[in-house]
């Protein structure tokens, strides 16, 4: 979880529009090459379908309406449980980065817990809320609030002390540091925390979801599953990559407009 | 401007304590009375970093308006003395004074490195210097006035990053100057620079200092820059001020001219020989 990560990614985004074009090249080809390959047999429908086959799934999904319920159940867990877990690690990462006082209560507890995978609680977690959807969001929450609390308190830890001097020399009080040295500096490191998140996410909701739902993505996974119905399956992980992609995207968007002042992210 | 010119003790007492004072004093008298700047007055100052007694007993009397150039070989405690004065850490023993009641926005630093949020543009990086006044409505015209001082009115929408090392500190200077301060204490903030850009930023000092009078003490390394720019160069040897000289050269001086080489070497055998002297 370094900062390195987060200034070299977006170094593509420099590259002119129609080099925008050039990342959805290899996708593309291996799709046309799996339909090639299924067409004329060489991999068999059973074990994998033709992308014809999916696309075709999905649109008698979508016509139904089941489609567009599950993957909107899904975005709604995920993005509840992100907004609950993310700013309860963003409010202990501010508070532990701030207060030595509050580091020293909750620090040592914390990394503790970080230990624990959170999968490994599905168990207890399904004993205490059962199948219902506050058992999803609190897995999604735990597994959200690590990454951005590492990485707020990280950031706020590594900002420049001269600065902070700096501000202090020109008479800024508490909140006004705050506001104008210590959050634009800590930010960089928020966002690599927030796109961590984002991939932990996903993947906590979609095994929350095959192992204990009765709606979403992973149910209807499962769903097809039991009546082998592998182009649904197929389906659905399409999807999940999808989804994952343009969460991803979009938070870089938002670094690209809150971290417009950073050499990475200038166009040169 | 009456309280301020008033120093916190008379004449006559400082004069003897400081055997520097008769040229302290010269000097004054040659200045405008008009100046801004703060007389300051620095007696028996004492601070140590642990078992590390770095000043031992600083006697120092500034007029107002002067222009003072502190060297020292590396690690003879002269950010520290810098530090002091701006009050940004504590004096073990010892008074620092300014001859009057003084706002934090009278005292600015400039440090080395340019120390601008990276955040921020460079016009608004300047406004921080203003302080409590950030907020007034005239914020950005003073702001920009600082800039256009600076001599970099058209940068006023750049990031930092995108500035050269000497744009930044010009930028750092802005700032500092912004607030009109009366003293400004400047810890070797050329260092950095090469030596074109240092020669235009000595110019660039000395035009704003003539301009508005305060109290300049420029902590450098370079004693051809001491001498260039100051009236009188301390020089700091033991925790202590080992030579005060005065620089009467007249003003623009002329770079290399005779009187300052000599000065200078004067000084550097002073340095040199106290190196030996360890
Ligand atoms: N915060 C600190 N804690 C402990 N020791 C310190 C601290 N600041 C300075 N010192 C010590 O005080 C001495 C003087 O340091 P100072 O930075 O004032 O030197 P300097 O004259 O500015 O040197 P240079 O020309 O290299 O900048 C050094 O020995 C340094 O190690
Ligand atoms: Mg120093």
């Amino acid at each position: 979880m370094s900062l390195i990560d987060s200034i070299s990614l977006p170094r593509s985004m420099r590259l002119p529009r129609v080099d925008g074009l050039v990342q959805w090249i290899v996708p593309l080809a291996i799709i046309a090459i799996w339909q090639v390959a299924c067409v004329t047999g060489f991999v068999p429908t059973r074990v994998l379908p033709a992308p014809s086959d999916v696309a075709l799934a999905g649109w008698k999904l979508l016509l139904s309406g089941e489609l567009a319920r599950n993957i909107w159940v899904s975005f709604w867990r995920a993005s509840i449980g992100f907004l609950i877990g993310g700013s309860i690690g963003f409010a202990f990462g501010l508070a532990n980065g701030l207060s030595q006082l509050s580091a020293k209560l909750t620090d040592t507890t914390l990394q503790m817990v970080r230990n624990v995978p959170h999968l490994a609680l599905i168990p207890l977690v399904i004993l205490w809320f059962g199948i219902d959807e506050s058992a999803k969001l609190f897995l999604v929450a735990l597994g959200v609030f690590f990454p951005i609390y590492l990485n707020t308190l990280h950031g706020i830890r590594t900002v420049d002390p001269q600065l902070i001097e700096m501000g202090r020399i020109y008479g800024m009080t508490d909140g006004e540091l705050f506001r104008r040295v210590i959050f634009p500096g800590a930010l960089p490191s928020i966002f690599v925390g927030i796109r961590f998140a984002l991939g932990i996410m996903w993947l906590t909701l979609i095994v929350a979801e095959t192992i204990a739902a009765s709606s979403g993505l992973g149910y209807m996974a499962m769903q097809a599953r039991e009546f082998m119905l592998i182009d649904v399956v197929v389906l659905s992980i399409l999807i999940y990559a999808l989804l994952g992609k343009l969460a991803d995207s979009s938070s870089r968007v938002l670094e690209r407009l809150t971290l417009s002042w950073h050499p990475a992210f200038q166009k040169r | 401007m009456q309280t301020a010119l008033r120093t916190s003790l008379p004449e006559t007492e400082l004069a003897s304590r400081a055997s520097f004072a008769p040229h302290a004093r010269v000097v004054r008298e040659e200045r405008p009375v008009q100046t801004s700047g703060l007389p300051l007055s620095i007696r028996g100052l004492r601070k140590s970093f642990g078992s590390n007694e770095v000043l031992r007993g600083i006697d120092l009397h500034i007029p107002a308006g002067q222009f003072v150039a502190i060297v020292g070989k590396s690690g003879c405690g002269k950010s520290t003395l810098l530090r002091l004065i701006a009050g940004l850490d504590k004096i073990d023993a010892g008074s620092i004074g300014f001859g009057g009641d003084v706002q934090p926005a009278d005292i600015r630093v400039m440090f080395q490195e340019p120390r601008l949020l990276p955040w921020a543009r460079v016009l608004a990086n300047v406004e921080v210097g203003l302080g409590r006044d950030r907020a007034s409505q005239d914020a950005h015209a003073r702001a920009e006035k600082a800039l256009a001082e600076v001599g970099l009115a058209d940068k006023r929408d750049q990031w930092p990053s995108v500035l050269s090392g000497g744009q930044k500190q010009r930028v750092a200077l802005g700032r500092a100057l912004v607030s009109r301060p009366r003293v400004l204490a400047l810890d070797e903030p050329l260092g950095a620079l090469d030596a074109l850009t240092r020669i235009s930023m000595q110019r660039l000092l000395e035009r704003v200092w003539r301009d508005q009078g305060f109290t300049a003490i420029l902590v450098t390394h370079d004693v051809s820059e001491a001498v260039a720019l100051a009236d009188r160069v301390l020089v700091i040897e033991e925790g202590r001020i080992a030579h005060d000289v005065v620089v009467n050269a007249a003003r623009p001086r002329q770079r290399g001219s005779a009187e300052l080489a000599g000065l200078e070497g004067s000084i550097l055998s002073h340095l040199l020989s106290a190196d030996d002297r360890t």
